[in-house]
């Protein structure tokens, strides 16, 4: 039964929101508006909020001192390329937990997890080691290897979670109708999960995209992804503000527009199974 | 499918860049006169074919890239742009290519060199390291304040003369602070800062069987001195200060004077970035009549790591990036006051230099006036001014630059800090085996 909402409340509910996203969007606002301010503007103490002089001249010295273009594609195949064969292993194995769970089950699920408790730089020298014997330093298939295989156990999770709100009397009566296991996941199972795949696919496509330690540190220039794009610009000695926010501004466009396109599959994504 | 044309653009990058004869790998720092090379750099491949793949990054995130494909023999860069501080510890691990080759060009002319400078990057008499850009660091001062106080800066002031002006130049009211010195943690931070001024009252972070000196009086006169100095005379939040925001207030026109990297004069007298453009002066770090000054010694220089496959095509481009010639390339292309400072005598010979750059023989008297290989007082074992040139420095200097940091922000006593450092400095040199 519908609960009913006073007129009042909703007014409150919904300044209280408007509060909160703009508190969350206010970094990326004044980031924004930075990228089109000088750089004594910039730093500029009280701050100004609208840039006095408008210029475009950081995103040039930008463009002028790094390719974009070749990093934003570095950053698309990385991110792209690792979501996908992320779900291509993902999703079988998240099947295989959901619907044929065994004994250890959840000891598996768990020890997935635990593999992204350890700090990124605690096995930094082997992964290095592993990546210089198997010349996968500074390449795009390397990065993209490693970006899978730090997603895998959020994809697994986040899968397996999904999976599990699937009734699993439909899947037998598609085994009853004479299915074999392929066209089962493949016919019965994605189709009721496509919103969770889908946020899935996105969630994990905006990880890799943002990721930045193994990026930074397994790439010297070729490979390098918009993550190593915004940290050339950050400089211990020297104004370098406006020109940082001009450098965060282009390489987070993408991945924002992505995100405003899509957030209704993000949304049911996300709640999918949330209420029934 | 939208997509293919990108993963085809990627590819056709990708086969082009196999394709080209040589290209040479570049790992360096992200600052302006760095920036400029790269710009430049075209004239290199021009002249030798030879292209190069560069990586800009940020001095911390260049550290750790360069140290772990070094440590680990990677081979992903061929060039790497190190300080002062790596040069002996790499050396010493054969970690670098001596740069012999250089000494042999009579064009290079390797004696040019600046002394200091050359001895910081050599190692038992080889080079292993050639100084893209020097710097020491000095006074920068608003003469319009100190005229205002009635004061008049010598070129080589002492300690007590500064504490007097700083104390003298304070306007709460107006929010000018007398003096802005680092406080933000870090051993390239404020013990980059407070290790130089401590060689100027006598202090010393090691006896010569490295033993840590933080109980004996001298650190605690230091100590018991900047304290006192930044309460009176600093702005508020100093314990957060490094040399970016700290330049930030000077260009505001919020310090009195400012002790840092002589690299600053060139933005403190930008008018286009500082509001006090024309009223800076320039004077020597202080001293305490001991012998030793508040200055500090830094190259970035570029070096070939041992594991790179092309030593040769490295060392050409060293040669070209650190040559005279380069210097009057870059005079002619954007003015002597843009040329890198601090790496050869001949610069400073040069009347167009001193005509463009009017802090020039300024910085060349403070890069003088810095001995690597003696820094302190007292005799020690180590090399390095404003750090101690051992590899568990960089862990124990942030520790102690944490601790003394505290106690600028009012966490923590004067006594109870250099306690503490005592303490934890002798427990991990005992742990790396130094201390017997």
């Amino acid at each position: 039964m519908a609960r009913n909402v006073s007129t009042q409340s909703r007014i409150g509910f919904t300044i209280g929101a408007w509060l909160v996203a703009l508190l969350i969007f206010a970094p990326i606002l004044w980031t924004a508006l930075t990228a089109f301010k000088t750089e004594a503007e910039a730093i500029a103490s009280p701050p100004t909020f609208l840039p006095r002089t408008f210029t475009l001249d950081n995103f040039e010295a930008v463009q002028d001192r790094s390719d974009y273009i070749k990093h934003a594609i570095n950053s698309i195949i990385v991110s792209v390329g690792s979501t996908l064969i992320g779900l291509a292993i993902a999703i079988p194995a998240a099947w295989s937990m959901a619907f044929a769970p065994s004994k250890r089950t959840k000891d598996i699920l768990m020890w997935m997890l635990s593999t992204k408790m350890m700090p990124a730089v605690g096995v930094l020298i082997p992964i290095y080691l592993i990546f210089r014997d198997l010349r996968l330093l500074d390449t795009v298939h390397g990065l993209t290897v490693i970006m899978t295989l730090i997603n895998l156990p959020i994809i697994v999770w986040m899968l397996y979670t999904y999976f599990k709100e699937i009734p699993v009397d439909i899947l037998e009566a598609a085994r009853m109708d004479g299915a074999e296991l392929w066209n089962e996941i493949v016919y019965v199972l994605v189709p009721m999960a496509v919103p969770g795949i889908a946020s899935t696919l996105l969630l994990n496509v905006i990880l890799a995209w943002n990721e930045a330690f193994w990026t930074i540190t397994l790439t010297s220039g070729r490979a390098g992804t918009l993550t190593a794009f915004i940290s050339s610009f950050s400089s211990p000695q020297g104004l370098f503000l406006a020109k940082l926010s001009a450098a965060s501004l282009l390489a987070i466009a993408p991945i924002l527009l992505l995100g405003w396109f899509s957030q209704r599959q993000l949304v049911r994504g996300l709640t999918f199974g949330a209420v029934k | 499918m939208k997509l293919t044309p990108l993963f085809v653009g990627a590819l056709t990058l990708a086969l082009a860049g196999t394709a080209s004869a040589q290209t040479i790998t570049i790992a360096t720092v992200n600052n302006g006169d760095m920036i400029r090379m790269q710009g430049l750099s075209d004239r290199f491949t021009e002249e030798t074919g030879i292209e190069l793949n560069w990586v800009v990054l940020e001095e911390n995130t260049l550290r750790q890239n360069v140290t772990t494909d070094i440590a680990t023999n990677g081979g992903q860069y061929d060039v790497m742009t190190i300080g002062t501080y790596e040069v002996p510890i790499w050396a010493r691990q054969e970690w670098l290519v001596p740069l012999d080759a250089l000494g042999d060009d009579p064009e290079y002319d390797v004696d040019d060199l600046l002394p200091p400078i050359r001895d910081g990057l050599s190692v038992d008499g080889t080079l292993y390291a050639a100084p893209f850009y020097g710097e020491s660091s000095f006074i920068m001062y608003r003469t319009d304040l100190m005229e205002s106080a009635g004061l008049e800066m010598p070129e080589a002031p002492t300690w007590d003369f500064i504490a007097e002006a700083a104390r003298a130049m304070t306007d709460r009211d107006n929010d000018i602070n007398g003096i802005c010195l680092r406080g933000k943690a870090g051993w390239g931070e404020n013990m980059a800062f407070l290790t130089a001024m401590s060689n100027s009252f006598g202090a010393r972070w090691f006896d010569e069987n490295w033993q840590p000196q933080f109980d004996q009086p001298e650190w605690k006169e230091t100590l018991d001195f900047y304290i006192s100095l930044m309460n009176d005379a600093g702005p508020s939040g100093a314990s957060s200060n490094g040399f970016n925001e700290n330049l930030t207030l000077f260009q505001q026109g919020k310090c009195g004077m400012w002790i840092d990297a002589t690299v600053a004069a060139s933005f403190v007298t930008n008018p286009d970035d500082s509001t006090v453009a024309d009223q800076v002066g320039f004077a020597l770090a202080p001293d305490n009549g001991l012998g030793k000054r508040a200055n500090w010694l830094w190259a970035w220089s570029l070096a070939i790591p041992t594991g790179s496959q092309q030593h040769e095509a490295a060392a050409q481009f060293i040669n070209w990036a650190t040559s005279k010639a380069y210097l009057e390339l870059v005079a002619a292309e954007e003015g002597w006051a843009n040329v890198p400072p601090g790496t050869r005598t001949s610069l400073y010979e040069n009347p167009e230099y001193q005509d463009a750059a009017p802090f020039a023989q300024m910085t060349l008297d403070s890069i003088n006036a810095a001995d690597p290989n003696n820094p302190t007082v007292d005799p020690v074992p180590y090399v390095g001014v404003q750090f101690v040139a051992i590899p568990e420095f960089q862990g124990i200097g942030t520790n102690v630059g944490q601790l003394f940091s505290a106690v600028l922000a009012g966490q923590m006593s004067v006594d109870d800090a250099l306690a503490q450092a005592q303490a934890a400095t002798l427990r991990d040199m005992t742990r790396a085996g130094y201390v017997k």
